[in-house]
């Protein structure tokens, strides 16, 4: 029942022209709920107004009836499942027979907010037959595709515009299309232009997080701590639709393993749906949370055995030849040891683990890997494109890629003026607007630099080769403009099996160690990191100081994951939905970080690059965790607030 | 209503309990100053009233009357002002930039030669997702400390 004067504009799913669920991978999630709703932030009814003050108080106006029925949260009762994945290496019996020795252990992480500083936000603007979205979003043509859907528009009646946006990290990933859907829907019925910008509370309320997990881990080992088994479990909680928990699962899964060598691993992995907002994309997309528990997992095999952390996972790290998990034949750049090493040697780790045992101090590390680009036949599948135009004084790039912070304009460019040989002023880069850039995929899974990176490259040659003696301007001068245009293809080799779930997961992976100095504070348990280490191993940095950036940036995402980053969920609702009760870190809490970067190039990267952007945030929390445990704290399950360290005091 | 911002004087019609952060973007076209949270915890709005951070989410308009109001807009006219957008740039003090605004005016305040401690301390009320503030702590010591140009920041 509503009650509202005609200023104002309300919509329901009886205003959606075409189809009510927001494309992506599957059609489970209606854009405006019809007679169902899963979780408590799930929208109904869409109300406009000219003055946004008129807007303040609304609900009151609107009644909605319920019926109720129990909600669950817990993921393991969950009555439907969104994906289940299986991967089988070897023989795990086999391997379980081998070993002397067999390690169990459950480790738990919970929800992480993106927390980009700006808001998630839209601007429809309604045409004859068409619609423009403006937004802060990290993937145009999700956007564009969503609302064709929606709006049972042609592509080219839809045009999605990407403007300046303050972060994403993941939470610009699939939710931009959720709010353009919305404003897109009141704009049509208005009329005219639909300005919605979510406020830091409906943002945290609404919006997707990181799936908390639940992983156990079941690892046979010989005495002298060499892996013969590795049996893992991962369960995800999707929240209430599927949205991209299918692929997060695939990541994480992939990644549980860790970058070790195993000839007979089970993991078995489900992402299950329970009745929260659905949770989503977020920097590290599964890797973050499987390979925090077998990172926490190899620290308590390491004392259970009684070897030091360092020679366990030097005895067990992936070398060039290796094969992972899904039986994956590691290239030359394979960087386990060389990073765990530099690492080592940089923070010393060997002299402050022993001279910090028994004190308030601990120290502890991480060796992690991640792999770039999208997951199995993922890239085979999107078929980017990339454009790069001719024009008066150089060349003009054209691609889908958003710049989110993270530098994708300032690097794409380097790639194409080195690669064109022209200085860097020479290039231009395009807005992201869908009428102009073709679709580069999404901006999303470390694949901007390595992916569309190497689409730029291949085009910036071919433009070379046809400019032939001339300098662009002269080219320009003398036959005009014209456009080069590449379109992925998979490196010679790679393969990658979706039924078996095995082969060739990734065309890359970057590696990278952790080592986290702090202090606990005996009476208030509060945690103070004193000094952080990362190195890490990513084929090529196009841009050091930026490289060093997304580094350091991730890593104080990942201490945050760690420490003070809890969304309190009560019936089903984030109760410290505001950033005075969800604690990021501040610059009070800033450890000094030491960054090292290894290149060992990768051949069908630009210029050797890999990727960066998501790995540094995989590291950080085990590495926490684990010197907490050399403080005699056992903690298994994150964040590590005060009042779980207490508990865990051995 | 009169305020004087970025060095011109504003006449203003509006309410004296408007956000100071809503008249300078919606009144004034000043959209460089941002809105982070709402609530004056993370400082993207900050600005100058009469050389002092404040956030201007929580600051009725009311507050300002009469005063000088420095939003990032007129950041160059301080002290340190363009020293501080220099840095930020070279640095890698900024990634998506959100948080920019408020970083350089809650910075601008300080004095030439301040400690790391002191840089943490102006920034204490302002957050960054991106850079986990490393090289916001090396932007702002670059700006205080011009001697030391060319040189790598020793701040961390």
């Amino acid at each position: 029942r509503i009650n509202l004067s005609s200023a104002f504009i309300a919509a329901d799913h009886s205003d959606i022209p075409g189809q009510n669920y927001v494309a992506l991978i599957e059609a489970d999630q209606p854009c405006l709920a019809v007679d169902e709703v899963r979780h408590v932030a799930e929208p109904i009814l869409l109300i406009a107004h000219a003055d946004k003050q008129a807007l303040i108080g609304i609900d009151a106006k609107v009644t909605i009836d319920y019926a109720s029925e129990k909600p669950n949260y817990d993921p393991e009762k969950a009555s439907l499942c969104f994906k289940t994945i299986a991967i089988d290496k070897g023989e795990i019996d086999r391997g379980f027979r081998d070993a002397d020795v067999v390690v169990e252990g459950e480790y738990r992480t919970g929800h992480q907010e993106q927390l980009y500083i700006e808001t998630n936000g839209v601007i429809a603007v309604p045409g004859d037959g068409q619609m423009t979205v403006y937004g802060s979003l990290q993937c145009p043509y999700y956007v564009h595709k969503a609302l064709m859907v929606l709006l049972n528009l042609p592509p080219d009646k839809v045009r999605v515009v990407q403007t300046e946006t303050g972060g994403g990290f993941g939470g610009k990933e699939e939710y931009p299309s959720m709010l353009a859907c919305h404003a897109a829907i009141l704009a049509r019925k208005a009329g005219r232009p639909v300005k919605m910008i979510y406020d830091r509370v409906e943002d945290l309320v609404a919006t997707t997080k990181r799936h908390p997990s639940i992983v156990r881990h079941r690892t046979g080992l010989t005495r002298d701590g060499r892996l013969t088994a590795m049996d893992i479990d991962v369960v995800m909680d999707g929240g209430a639709y599927a949205t991209l928990s299918a692929v997060v699962l695939s990541r994480g899964v992939i990644h549980a393993s860790g970058p070790y060598r195993c000839d007979h691993i089970r993991i078995r992995g489900r992402a299950m749906m329970t009745n929260t907002p659905p949770n989503g994309a977020f920097r590290g997309f599964g890797a973050p949370q499987t390979q925090f528990a077998i990172e926490a997992h190899m620290d308590r095999i390491a004392d259970h055995l009684g070897i030091d952390p360092v020679t366990l996972r030097e005895r067990n790290a992936l070398k060039p030849g290796d094969t992972t998990a899904t039986g994956q034949k590691l290239g030359k750049d394979t960087s386990a040891l060389p990073v765990l090493r530099e690492a080592v040697r940089r923070s010393q780790f060997k002299k402050k683990r022993r001279t910090l045992k028994g004190t308030s101090r601990g120290i502890g590390l991480s060796l992690f890997f991640h792999g770039s680009g999208f997951t199995g036949g993922g890239e085979v599948k999107l078929a980017s494109k990339a454009s790069l135009e001719l024009t008066a004084t150089g060349a003009r790039i054209l691609v889908g890629s958003t710049e989110i912070g993270q530098g994708t304009r300032t690097m794409h460019a380097q790639i194409v003026a080195d690669a064109l040989g022209v200085p860097f002023d020479a290039i231009d880069v395009h807005g992201v607007d869908t009428a102009f850039v073709p679709d580069s995929g999404p901006t999303v899974a470390s694949r901007t630099c390595m992916i569309v990176g190497k689409l730029l490259e291949r085009c910036a040659r071919d433009m070379k080769k046809k400019l032939g003696e001339l300098t662009p301007s002269q080219y320009f001068r003398k036959h005009g403009a014209f456009t080069v245009t590449a379109q992925y293809e998979p490196p010679p080799g790679l393969l990658w099996d979706d039924d078996r779930y095995a082969g060739d997961a990734y065309g890359s992976y970057a590696w990278s160690c952790n080592v986290v100095e702090l202090e606990v504070d005996p009476v208030t348990f509060e945690v103070v990191p004193i000094n952080v280490t990362a190195v890490a191993e990513i084929g090529k940095a196009i841009h050091p100081m930026m490289a060093i950036g997304q580094i350091e940036g991730g890593t104080a995402q990942g201490i945050g994951y760690a420490l003070t980053e809890e969304v309190v969920m009560k019936d089903g609702r984030m109760a410290n939905a505001q950033l005075t009760n969800y604690i990021i870190p501040t610059p009070m809490d800033a450890a000094p970080m030491d960054i090292g970067i290894l290149e060992r190039p990768y051949v069908h990267g630009p210029f050797g690059a890999k990727g960066v952007g998501e790995m540094p945030i995989d590291g950080p929390a085990p590495a926490v965790i684990n010197a907490l445990r050399h403080c005699g704290y056992d903690v298994r399950s994150i964040p590590a607030t005060p009042e779980r360290l207490m508990k865990a005091r051995a | 209503m009169k305020l004087i911002v970025n060095g011109r004087a504003r006449h203003l019609d509006a309410h004296p309990m408007k956000r100071l952060l809503d008249v300078l973007r919606e009144d004034c076209g000043l959209t460089g100053t941002k809105e982070g949270c709402g609530e004056g915890e993370c400082g993207a709005c900050t600005v100058l009233i009469d050389g002092v951070a404040v956030d201007s989410c929580i600051t009725p308009v009311a507050h300002a009357e009469g005063r000088k109001v420095i939003t990032i807009e007129g950041a160059a006219r301080t002290r340190t002002g363009k020293a501080l957008q220099n840095a930020f740039v070279e640095h890698g003090g900024a990634q998506c930039g959100i948080c920019t605004p408020g970083m350089i005016l809650a910075a601008a305040p300080l004095k030439p030669g301040a400690t790391l401690h002191d840089i943490k301390t102006a920034l204490a009320g302002n957050l960054c997702r991106c850079t986990g503030y490393p090289a916001i702590f090396r932007s702002v010591d670059a700006a205080l400390h011009p001697r030391r140009k060319g040189k790598r920041a020793r701040a961390r």
